[in-house]
């Protein structure tokens, strides 16, 4: 019998089926990994395993018994225990790590209210023994790397006597020797039969660990793969066809390029790369989450440093110390999550579609500093019958659009003055097909300018983009045009 | 051109007529309670109505409507100054101080204030933006600050000509006749300088933040300042623009409370930063815009006085004047937050 049993488990949410009738074994000891593209059910499979949600239909059992946790706190206590990616909310800056892996506890009502230092840490050094690694159990947790980070949210699971440990990309932010260490406490537990359910998108992770590799597509199991590996395989399930063929209307890069990178260095010990982008061509920069994809949009648009490197724009140097910088050398930046980095709130000046198009504009269209005449009207009112925007008028409150109308507008502000370098982080997050079909052929439109779009999925990144760059451990793969060796890699 | 969301709100809320009545009654409300103030106080005090008393009126809000100005910006860039009435009560002291043991004129004196206000709000923006103290926190300890600084050059003592220094000389300096006419004369014998003076300043900054390119930063900063900056704005300027202004303000504001009251008085300003800070909250109500703007602000201002001047030539004892501003604080925040919301 196996420790957990996964079966015919759906769920849905709204009109989206999220899981449908998937199904999962795993035994005590074993090393499972999760794969799936966006959307293929894997974060809904874990936050049904950890209590975060229910499952709608279908049958699961832990250690032979029903197993339907409502809280969590349910799940950790039947021995589920999950660690999340962001650890963050492991613990809180300001206590001590010892304090962050009695957190939980400090919670539970049982727990006498008054705590000796002596006691927090003799509890703590019992948990991290059992754990069998090592922590500093006197530093602050707001010091810790993250990859301490996630041994504390390990060794917290160990301490509540789990069974089955569930980790949601795990090494996404950790280095390669981090990672390697990672490696070697999973195997430890796994060896004491532990049973670990490990989420990622490295082939690294997948080679080093997994036992077995399960692919989910479209909330349901769609391949299990055991060792040795085809991994080739296993991509081509996760995508549902055989590895793409290049982009239909590719466009050759040819003359002299608009930026040029050379020995850029995302993070001060990952390894140095280039990137050329020319003129006309829209390059996908692609990679799991915490790859780099953001670190080098913004080192680009100087909102962000890079380690090290050189820039150049049209061949003149290019070190840009604020937006303020790079928006005066056309190169410009719709950043990710458009509410966030893009718009004003409802209700607040600036809200309105023109106003959203003209806020880095405004010197050039207002020399004056007045707000006087309709410079910004006219050039709303063309942005949306370009882009197609639906928009009762140019002063519409950009709240009253749909996600992909708003996309189209920020869009629409960096097409209204000429640039040489867009750069668009997670263009179409929340935008349906049709938007995206005339956001990509507004961007293809002009050839004058080269584009360079970061996103998670390698499928949109294939679709969109002449050539896919794709960017590990916050370094660029060297790897040709949208081929199949690009696609396999990015799909890991 | 900034009030875009009315603009908007107009038609697409059309076709329903009550819901438009509706709209109108929330927007103009602190008007219609305005006029049935106004008329409740004249059919019970005739004189209320009169021109002198309607002046003085808005001579006793001007020094807060230029606070609340200032506590506008502040807002509008998404912080809080909390510093303005510890900045216009050091600002009479050192407009006193400047005048009776320095013996500076006018002349000199008002330039001197000011800068001393936008110093203020040079270290208020560095603390803000270079230390990244949150910004009520910053201007609180600087209100703290100020509020004990002004005592120490007299030892705690209020200024006035005669007045005994530590080293045991006496100032025999005096208020320039020139700096008092600031607070004390009246344009035609009818409209009193500060009014004037605040009506200036009140149509400046309206014309600032709702017309121009700064304006539109400014708010852009306060609504989104990730975004603001994305879009090649220096926040950090921006933000140093608003509190320095804000202070800068805040010692005209003082300059005025000194030139009518004819001393540095201690005490003088201690409920100026509750006024101001008032008057800027009220001003969300204002055309329903549901944000800080200057002319809300304004009529904020007005709205408070005539309140306070009316129950003052009813009899409402003196006391009860915190109680009535702190009741319609409380009324003018509910209508924005609590009813406001039901709308979107």
């Amino acid at each position: 019998m196996s420790l957990l049993s996964f079966r015919n488990v759906a769920k849905a949410f709204g009109s989206t089926q999220a899981l449908a009738s998937a199904s999962l074994d795993i035994d005590a000891g074993e090393i499972v990994a999760l794969m799936g593209s966006n959307g293929a059910g894997k974060s809904t499979l874990v936050k049904i395993l950890s209590g975060v949600i229910e499952a709608d239909a279908g049958d699961i059992r832990f250690k032979g018994r029903s197993f339907a946790p409502r809280t969590p706190a349910e799940a950790a206590a039947a021995g589920v225990v999950t660690v999340h990616q962001s650890t963050g909310v492991v613990g809180i800056p300001g206590l001590t790590v010892a304090d962050s892996l009695l957190l939980d506890r400090y919670a539970d009502k049982a727990v006498p209210l008054f705590l000796s230092r002596r006691s927090v840490r003799e509890q703590a050094r019992v948990i991290v023994a059992e754990a069998g690694f090592d922590l500093p159990l006197e530093r602050d947790f707001g010091d810790l790397s993250a990859a301490d980070r996630q041994l504390v949210a390990i060794a917290r699971a160990i301490g509540h006597r789990a069974e089955l440990i569930i980790l949601d990309e795990p090494t996404a932010s950790l280095s390669g020797s981090e990672a390697a260490r990672l490696y070697g406490i999973l195997k430890g537990l796994a060896a004491r039969g532990i049973a670990i359910l490990y989420i990622s998108h490295r082939l690294a992770d997948l080679e080093a660990l997994a036992n077995r590799v399960e692919v989910l597509r479209g909330g349901r199991v769609a391949g299990s793969f055991r060792r040795p590996i085809d991994f080739d395989a296993a991509v081509e399930t996760m995508i549902g066809r055989p590895l793409a063929a290049a982009h239909p209307d590719a466009r050759h890069a040819s003359g002299a390029a608009v930026l040029s990178l050379r020995n850029i260095r995302l993070l001060p010990h990952s390894r140095p790369f280039d990137l050329d982008l020319y003129a006309g061509e829209v390059v996908a920069v692609t990679g799991v989450l915490g790859a780099g994809k953001s670190r080098l949009l913004t080192g680009i648009f100087g909102h962000g440093r890079f380690a090290s490197g050189e820039m150049r724009v049209d061949g003149k140097p290019y070190a840009p110390r604020h937006p303020t910088d790079a928006i005066a050398a056309g190169v410009v930046m719709a950043g990710e999550d458009r509410h966030r980095s893009s718009l004003m709130p409802a209700g607040w000046p600036g809200e309105a579609v023109r106003s959203t198009i003209s806020l880095p504009h405004l010197p050039r269209w207002f020399p004056s500093g007045f707000l006087l005449g309709n410079r910004e009207t006219v050039e709303g009112a063309r942005a949306i019958s370009r882009l197609g925007i639906r928009a009762a008028s140019p002063a519409a409150s950009i709240w009253s659009l749909s996600g992909g109308n708003q996309q189209k507008t920020v869009i629409a502000r960096w097409e209204a003055e000429p640039s040489r370098v867009l750069l668009l982080d997670e263009p179409f997050q929340g935008v349906d097909l049709g938007a995206r079909q005339d956001i990509i052929a507004a961007i293809r439109a002009n050839t004058e300018r080269a584009t360079l779009i970061a996103t998670s999925d390698p499928e949109e990144a294939a679709e969109v983009a002449d050539r896919v760059v794709v960017l590990d451990g916050h370094s660029a793969i060297p790897s040709a045009p949208a081929s199949t060796d690009a696609i396999q890699d990015l799909a890991s | 051109m900034t009030s875009d969301s009315n603009a908007v709100s107009a038609p697409a809320a059309g076709g329903n007529s009550l819901s438009q009545l509706a709209d109108l009654v929330r927007n103009g409300a602190i008007f219609i309670l305005l006029v049935l103030l106004m008329i409740g106080f004249t059919l019970a005090q005739p004189a209320f109505i009169g021109i002198n008393n309607l002046m003085s009126i808005l001579q006793a809000v001007a020094v807060v409507a230029i606070l609340g100005a200032g506590v506008t910006i502040s807002m509008a860039v998404g912080g809080f100054d909390l510093s303005v009435g510890a900045v216009a009560a050091s600002s009479v002291m050192a407009a006193s101080y400047a005048m009776i043991v320095w013996r500076l004129d006018a002349l000199l004196t008002v330039p001197l204030v000011l800068a001393f206000g936008a110093t203020i709000g040079i270290i208020n923006s560095f603390l803000i933006v270079r230390l990244r103290i949150p910004d009520m926190l910053a201007t609180l300890a600087m209100m703290f600050l100020l509020t004990g600084l002004q005592l120490i050059p007299t030892a705690g003592r209020s200024i006035s000509t005669g007045l005994i220094l530590a080293d045991g000389s006496t100032a025999l300096g005096k208020y320039d006749p020139l700096f008092l006419t600031i607070g004390r004369s009246s344009i035609g014998g009818l409209v009193p300088v500060p009014v004037i003076l605040t009506l200036i300043v009140a149509a400046l900054l309206y014309v600032l933040t709702e017309h121009t390119r700064i304006g539109r930063l400014l708010f852009a900063t306060g609504g989104n300042e990730l975004a603001t900056r994305l879009a090649g704005a220096s926040t950090a300027r921006l933000k140093v623009i608003a509190y320095v202004l804000s202070a800068t303000l805040a010692s005209l504001g003082g300059i005025v409370v000194a030139a009518r009251v004819g001393r540095g008085d201690v005490s003088s300003g201690s409920s100026l930063m509750m006024d101001a800070v008032a008057a800027s909250l009220i001003g969300f109500t204002v055309l329903g815009l549901r944000r800080p703007n200057v002319f809300g602000t304004a009529v904020g201002a007005v709205f408070v006085g005539v309140l306070l001047n009316g129950l003052t030539m009813l009899n409402a004892p003196y006391y009860t004047q915190d109680f009535v501003k702190g009741a319609v604080l409380v009324g003018a925040l509910a209508m924005t937050y609590g009813f406001g919301r039901a709308r979107s």
